[in-house]
């Protein structure tokens, strides 16, 4: 088997199917929220805020941000390995894609924990 | 794997041939590679599949800002009516709206994509019908969202 260390799972499968479920999640989501949205009888701030503030849809929020980063992570690192790398761009090839992972990773996992910090507590 | 897929949802099976000298690391460096990009002919199937990576590196980029918006929208009634007031000038409005397509697009790609890796429209036929159909529903998606935000 083909493992990679900077693959999220270390298995090509592992992402395919983390990244097939994350992608699940985050449509379930989506279509609540705009749901909620769109069948409100008025919208404001009460409704929206309303709309995250019970703890069942706080967990789901949550959920969905690390389905986001998980999504996210595995879906760049697709892209940056396709594209970055020694055949494409030469000797730097590698040290290039490793650089831009990093801070993807970076912009990755900052987003996982503001995101954990805006929909946990947003009751 | 992911690349494969990729190539193979993309172009079907019978081009793949066309695109083994896309691997480099097991080929002998003498073969000739096909370096002229605009000599890639691009089916309506490969445009829904590059639209798709594109969609998604973009929203990728935009992630901080959606979070800051959802952060602000959320944070008081005050920060609710700023975040609106935001998308009400032009150019913010416009960035919101690509947002929102490229959201759209890669949502209902997406979904074709699921819908092909359970083995659903693998042909050709069904594939060409199945991009048709994303571009199709993503234009009145397009249209749908620029008459709510304008
Ligand atoms: C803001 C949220 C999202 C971001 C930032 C995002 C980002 C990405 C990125 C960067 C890729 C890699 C593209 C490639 O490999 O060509 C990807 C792939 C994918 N996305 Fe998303 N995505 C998001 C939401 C969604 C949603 C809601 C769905 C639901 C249908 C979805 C379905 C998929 C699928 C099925 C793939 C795999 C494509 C492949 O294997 O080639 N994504 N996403
Ligand atoms: C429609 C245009 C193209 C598409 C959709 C495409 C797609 C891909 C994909 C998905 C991979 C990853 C394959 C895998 O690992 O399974 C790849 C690899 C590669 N592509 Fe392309 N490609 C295109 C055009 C080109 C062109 C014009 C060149 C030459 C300049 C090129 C050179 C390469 C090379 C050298 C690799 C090998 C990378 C490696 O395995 O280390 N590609 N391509």
């Amino acid at each position: 088997m083909v493992t990679n260390a900077t693959s999220l799972g270390r298995s090509g499968l592992f992402d395919w199917l983390v990244q097939r479920f994350s992608a699940l999640v985050l449509l379930a989501w989506i279509a609540w929220v705009s749901i909620g949205v769109i069948a409100a009888a008025e919208f404001g701030y009460p409704q929206w805020r309303a709309l995250f503030a019970a703890v069942p849809m706080q967990i789901f929020s949550l959920i969905a941000v690390l389905s986001l980063c998980a999504h996210a992570w595995v879906g760049v690192w697709t892209v940056t390995t396709d594209y970055l790398n020694e055949a494409h761009l030469g000797k730097a090839g590698t040290a290039i894609r490793l650089l831009t992972q990093i801070a993807c990773l970076l912009l990755t996992l900052s987003c996982l924990i503001w995101g954990a910090r805006i929909f946990w507590g947003s009751g | 794997m992911t690349g494969n897929r990729f190539v193979t949802q993309a172009f079907g099976e019978y081009t793949l041939a066309g695109f083994a000298n896309c691997s480099a690391k097991n080929v002998k460096t003498a073969r000739p590679v096909n370096l002229d990009l605009f000599s890639i002919k691009w089916p309506v199937t490969a445009l829904v599949s590059i639209a798709h990576r594109i969609s998604g590196v973009l929203l990728f980029l935009a992630m901080p800002l959606l979070l800051y918006l959802f952060e602000l929208s959320l944070s008081s009634e005050a920060g609710f009516r700023r975040a609106g007031a935001m998308l009400a000038s032009p150019m913010p409005r416009l960035v919101g709206w690509l947002l929102a397509v490229a959201l759209l697009y890669h949502l209902i790609a997406g979904c074709r994509h699921l819908l092909m890796d359970m083995g659903f429209g693998e042909t050709w036929r069904a594939g060409k019908a199945g991009a048709q159909a994303v571009i199709a529903i993503s234009v009145l998606g397009a249209i749908l969202a620029g008459m709510l935000l304008w």
